[in-house]
């Protein structure tokens, strides 16, 4: 297929995520936020959501100070954000519309109608009772776009890397919200085991959907060594690190397959990140420390994406 | 020219309606109007959420746009569609014997049939193209022919499109659309079919293929972007037909053949469906300063290495001063007379015609000869003294610039506006496919103009579409 098209599937996939994303980080930042108990400061919690959506500059760029009003619009509606949930959709959309050729009529439905109605959104919609249901309704969105896709795409090359860019960017989410939550994994956290540190451990697995997951998997009171296990090595939590690793290893080896054996550099780096979560303990992350291991993690997803972009997406 | 009281109605009066309307009169009688407006509504969305859009060069507003869509089909009998269609294939059979000739050997011209000075002399004429004959000599491989109606019997060609016409997925839509919202409608009659459209023109492009085509061809369209007002026919066209919708940039010649990069690498590129203007397609060649184009495509495309469609230099055969020449093109080339009629045009260059013309401005239609889209136009009846007071000007200072034609009594058809349903001007775009054989999917593009009164059914000046109804019985 046409490099600019795997592109725009590429980078279409990658967008939709991230809208969910920060709706998902939104959702929670709301939360946190508004939990009396919390904190003597709650401007924390938003700020901590500017640094997970990487909006953090820009935000203070533009508006000097952290304002939950303020910042709830500048990742919700804010067209000069371009992670805000408005711009992610409005970039998704636009790629999507660059490669329609390549996407299914149920796919770019499911596109173009969120893109609309994202269109028409109001800034009342940010008020706090309509909050919860608009962010629920972009990752229902969101869902559905990833729903259309893996239920009606052809089983081409164009399929692989639409789901390579939803994978990678999956990863990427789950290990910028561990980045910015870290400390409260840490054992040496001050009052471990508090009630703020409790809500904390639930607003990093209710960031990535996995509240529930976790208690069927440990049976356990909420530990934060096991959050940072499920989070980067279980395999069987979709968001963990390993998880979507895997399924990356499992796309460009597809791709690799179908394109007659040509392998190059993403190839080889993606098998080696893999590798060190397939085979790492949790005991030896916190051992070289969680906060330097999944910085390293991003480095190189980071290197990775542009690694795949060379080999693929932009040949010249 | 014939000349009626009221514009002719499709439909016909009440005491009368006309055969192919019969079941469509009956429908809106019994048809309350609520139940319309639903329908009108429900299109909308349904176009909406496809996506079917056109873009508008104008302040403010959405920038994608829906080009209004008329829910009462405008129809026509077999019989009035056979003659149409007979009068189309010989009309671009003539247009593309007459691009051959005047890129060739000029036979027309050397007859004193056209006069040379108004071919060569024109922009519209491409000298790279002279001395080069594409595959099987084709140049117009897909024509849209703008069709008038004055009354039952006699069809009028207004313009012809030879070179990038677009609004064909709007005809194959408006039927997708038609068929989901008026099903019952649409079964009480025996439709003839448009959706294979596409496999036509795909038929159509292979047939075409360069001399150095060995195997399958492969065929792509070219647009100019995602930008381009016509960017959802591309993209449709291309899905439809299974090929790749390539922009300027996925391609390069290297070693003289045309190759697109994907992601296992070069892939040749045998036949282009470019939807870019002949200006903008080479930068070596054309403008240079095209970011669209291909450079060193021109030259392939010489060297029999890829095919373009349409052919470069088809604009000669479609511009409005060549227009009038037509029906001497077919007497010349065919031996025939011509099936459908030309407008009567006065050539403002000619002093006899530009006399008359600036004496009748108030009655005549006055129109660029390089304007399109409904855009640089005088209608006469509907003009201020002062708009009238311009073209003069215009004329005087531009006269080769300008033809003018009588304002034509379109005929109307019945159409669901804000005051309920009342009569509208259409016209109707065939489109003609033209390989090794020439084709035309029965129908077209009818589009209507939706205010009262108003002869302008340029979308870019608010007209809409209707669905047409060629029926078999």
């Amino acid at each position: 297929m046409l490099s600019r098209t795997a592109d725009g599937l590429f980078w279409l996939a990658r967008y939709m995520e991230r809208a969910a994303s920060v709706a998902r980080l939104v959702q929670v930042g709301n939360r946190m936020s508004n939990m009396s108990l919390s904190l003597d400061n709650p401007g924390n919690e938003w700020r901590s959501t500017l640094i997970a959506t990487g909006t953090e500059p820009g935000y203070l760029a533009k508006h000097g100070e952290i304002v939950p009003s303020l910042v709830l619009d500048y990742l919700v509606l804010d067209p000069e954000n371009p992670s805000s949930i408005v711009s992610c959709i409005e970039t998704a959309r636009r790629n999507g519309r660059a490669v329609r050729t390549a996407l299914t009529v149920d796919t770019w439905e499911a596109l173009n109608e969120t893109w609309q109605q994202t269109r028409a959104l109001k800034a009342d919609r940010l008020a706090a009772d309509s909050l919860p249901g608009l962010m629920d309704w972009v990752v229902q969105r969101s869902l559905l776009f990833c729903g259309s896709y893996a239920n009606t795409m052809l089983r081409n090359d164009g399929y692989l890397f639409t789901h390579l860019g939803t994978l990678l960017e999956r990863a990427d989410n789950t290990a910028r919200i561990l980045d910015v939550k870290y400390h409260v994994l840490l054992p040496d956290h001050e009052g471990v085991g508090g009630v703020l540190d409790y809500y904390q451990w639930q607003s990093i697995l209710r960031a990535v959907s996995a509240l529930r997951s976790y208690h069927w998997v440990y049976h356990d009171r909420l530990k934060p060594w096991l959050i940072a296990e499920l989070l980067i090595l279980r395999p069987e939590m979709p968001r963990s690190l390993v998880a979507c690793l895997a399924h990356v290893v499992d796309l460009l080896e597809a791709l690799a397959v179908r394109y007659g054996g040509q392998r190059g550099e993403c190839h080889r780096l993606a098998g080696e990140i893999h590798a060190r979560l397939r085979y790492g303990r949790v005991e030896d992350i916190f051992q070289f420390g969680l906060h330097e291991y999944v910085t390293q993690f991003i480095d190189d997803m980071l290197r990775l994406g542009q690694e795949i972009s060379g080999f693929y997406l932009n040949v010249r | 020219m014939a000349k009626a009281d009221g514009p002719f109605n499709e439909m016909g009066m009440s005491d009368e309606v006309r055969g192919p309307y019969a079941d469509i009169e009956r429908w809106l009688r019994e048809m309350p109007s609520d139940k319309l407006e639903l329908k009108r509504r429900e299109a909308e969305t349904l176009f909406r959420r496809v996506g079917i859009t056109f873009a508008v060069y104008t302040e403010g507003g959405d920038p994608e746009r829906l080009i209004p869509f008329d829910i009462i089909p405008r129809v026509l009998a077999r019989a009035e569609w056979d003659r149409l269609s007979l009068g189309l294939h010989q009309r671009v059979k003539a247009l593309n014997a007459f691009l051959a000739d005047v890129y060739g050997e000029r036979h027309i011209l050397r007859a004193g049939k056209v006069p040379e000075r108004m071919v060569l002399g024109n922009e519209s004429f491409r000298p790279e193209m002279q001395g080069f004959l594409p595959p099987a000599g084709a140049y117009t491989h897909v024509a849209g022919i703008d069709i008038v109606r004055l009354d039952a019997d006699n069809f009028y060609v207004l313009e012809d499109n030879c070179r990038t016409p677009s609004g064909v997925s709007y005809m194959l839509e408006n039927r997708e659309a038609m068929l989901r919202l008026l099903p019952d409608l649409c079964g009480m009659h025996k439709l003839a079919p448009v959706s294979h459209y596409p496999e036509d023109l795909l038929d159509t492009l292979k047939s075409v293929a360069p001399p150095a085509c060995r195997d399958a061809p492969t065929v792509a369209v070219l647009t100019p972007g995602s930008y381009n007002s016509a960017y959802y026919e591309h993209s449709f066209l291309a899905d439809e037909m299974g090929v790749e919708l390539v922009e300027g940039g996925d391609l390069f010649v290297d070693e003289g053949f045309v190759y697109m990069r994907t992601t296992q690498g070069p892939k040749r590129v045998d036949v282009l469906y470019r939807r870019i203007d002949d200006d903008y397609l080479d930068p070596l060649t054309f403008r240079p300063d095209s970011a669209l184009g291909v450079p060193g495509l021109f030259a392939a495309y010489r060297a029999g290495r890829v095919t373009l469609a349409n052919a470069v230099g088809t604009g000669i055969a479609d511009d409005k001063a060549i227009y009038p020449f037509v029906p001497e093109m077919i007497r010349f080339y065919l031996g025939e007379e011509p099936i459908l009629l030309n407008v009567p045009t006065y050539l403002c260059e000619r002093d006899d015609d530009r006399k008359y013309v600036l004496e009748h401005l108030h009655e005549l239609v006055v129109k660029e000869t390089r304007g399109s889209g409904g855009y640089g136009m005088l209608i006469g009846p509907q003009s201020t003294a002062a708009d009238r007071a311009v073209f003069a000007d215009r004329i005087k200072a531009r006269p080769a610039d300008y033809i003018a034609q009588p304002t034509l009594a379109l005929s109307t058809c019945p159409t669901f506006v804000e005051q309920g349903i009342a009569p509208r001007h259409v016209d109707l775009r065939p489109f003609v496919l033209n390989g090794r054989e020439i084709r035309v999917v029965p129908g077209g593009l009818t589009r209507v103009a939706l205010r009262e009164g108003s002869l302008v059914v340029n979308s870019s000046q608010g007209g809409g579409t209707k669905d047409t109804w060629v029926l078999e019985r």
